[in-house]
């Protein structure tokens, strides 16, 4: 048997989830289990309880809210790829969802739980970094909200108290310019380097920019340098490459699949690339 | 002591009850559980799509999944495509007839995840099955085969 001795959980209920997260030492969270089961597989997580979200009551939804959107925590990736209301208030989820993983793995993955496992690539941490949503998380005082901003507290880490667990995420109505692209090995893969841009543009000029990148730094980090350089400005080609390469001095991690120096360079053309497809 | 659980789980029309350690996968359980060996296992951490079955009509990774998980659910694995004993499924005729297979281990995670698709997309292009199977991988790499057989079974089976 692959994963390893555990005390399974199914609850029904969000209180009750948090009652068994403040019982339960050693308990992992399991939403689609996409992230979790491989590493129990592995054995690289060896939790004593787990506890299955998969049943938990009205945790999956989508809705159109003040312009923007809410969405359940255990809503599927699937539901977000074939939603219109999505596609209508958020075309940059829309555009994004499609380079999650594979049909397989969007018919099990949740967009919650792809906040809690926050990898530094993941498509939706970034398009909610660069939407400034806001993530509401559940525990035993009852909800709070946490800007994007300071969700990820380093590398794989949310702002997360062990007896919380993610119920929601909303999105502010968003610009409707918006490109996103990325730079994968292999189809479906986690990007080496993924860029996301909304532009906000009146009188055929940048009013405003919002440029993130993921697979860089720990988390999805901001182009504040790029994003400042741009507002205000015509989009020529040449404000976009200046504003682009800005982001070359951005800090970028170093791992088996490429040299720090390869994902800066990579972050400019991303950058690029995603201003390109915005205005487009 | 294990911790345990008594799970029903429909399986190609059928019903099996057993009683099984909540550890085990779905994948361990269908192959081992109730013999169904139809579905494959390679990588067991959610990359090569051979243990892909329908849960409730849609594709999962078997692998990434617990069988409690799947207490109460209908599954379809790839000993339940085909319409009855002594005839193929459209889609796996068109495997046969267009060398969709070579060695054969990837084939169940191709038909289940090939029936999910041209279920929601009964006119794919030949870019969108190559999408389609990207999370199903075939080490004979004999992916033109079976490209050209999904493209086959979707013509088939739009008549």
């Amino acid at each position: 048997m692959k994963p390893p001795p555990f005390t399974y959980h199914d609850p029904r209920t969000v209180a009750e989830t948090v009652d068994l997260l403040a019982q339960l030492e050693n308990a992992k969270l399991l939403a689609g289990g996409q992230s979790l089961m491989p590493m129990l597989n592995f054995r690289y997580a060896q939790p004593d309880h787990v506890i299955d979200l998969n049943r938990v009551d009205g945790l999956s939804y989508i809705r159109a809210e003040s312009g923007g959107l809410r969405i359940g925590a255990m809503t599927r990736h699937r539901d977000i790829e074939f939603s219109d209301v999505v596609r209508k208030a958020c075309p940059l989820m829309a555009d994004a969802i499609r380079f999650v993983g594979h049909r397989q793995t969007r018919n099990r993955g949740t967009i919650g739980g792809s906040l809690a496992h926050l990898d530094p690539a993941a498509e939706l941490p970034l398009v909610c970094a660069t939407l400034d949503a806001t993530i509401h998380v559940a525990g035993r005082n009852g909800e709070r909200a946490i800007p994007m901003a300071k969700f990820p507290q380093g590398y794989m880490t949310p702002a997360i108290e062990s007896d919380e667990l993610v119920v929601a995420v909303s999105i502010p109505a968003a610009p409707a310019r918006t490109g996103f692209v990325e730079f994968a090995r292999r189809h479906g893969d986690f990007a080496i380097v993924a860029a996301a841009v909304a532009l906000d543009i009146a009188n055929g000029a940048i009013k405003s920019a919002r440029i993130a990148l993921g697979g860089v730094g720990p988390a999805p980090v901001r182009c504040t340098e790029a994003e400042k350089m741009l507002a205000g400005q015509k989009p020529t080609a040449d404000a976009l490459r200046a504003a682009a390469e800005t982001c070359r001095s951005i800090e970028a991690m170093e791992d088996v699949h490429a040299p720090a120096s390869y994902r800066q360079h990579l972050a400019t053309v991303m950058t690029r690339r995603a201003l390109e497809a915005a205005l487009g | 002591m294990a911790d345990t659980r008594k799970i029903t789980v429909t399986v190609n029309k059928a019903p099996y009850t057993r009683t099984v350690e909540t550890r085990l996968t779905l994948a361990d359980f269908l192959r081992h559980e109730i013999g169904l060996t139809g579905t494959h296992l390679g990588c067991e951490h959610g990359v090569c799509g051979a243990c892909t079955v329908l849960l409730e009509g849609r594709t999962a990774r078997s692998c990434l999944m617990l069988a409690v998980q799947a207490d109460g659910g209908n599954i379809v694995t790839v000993e339940g495509i085909a319409p009855n004993d002594t005839e193929l499924h459209p889609l796996q005729q068109a495997f046969q007839d267009n060398h969709g297979l070579q060695c054969g281990f990837c084939t169940p995670g191709m038909l289940t995840t090939l029936i999910e698709f041209l279920g929601d997309n009964p006119d794919p292009t030949e870019i969108e099955v190559r999408e389609a199977i990207s999370g199903n991988l075939c080490r004979c790499t004999g992916y033109q085969g079976i490209v050209d057989a999904a493209l086959d079974a979707a013509k088939r089976m739009r008549k």
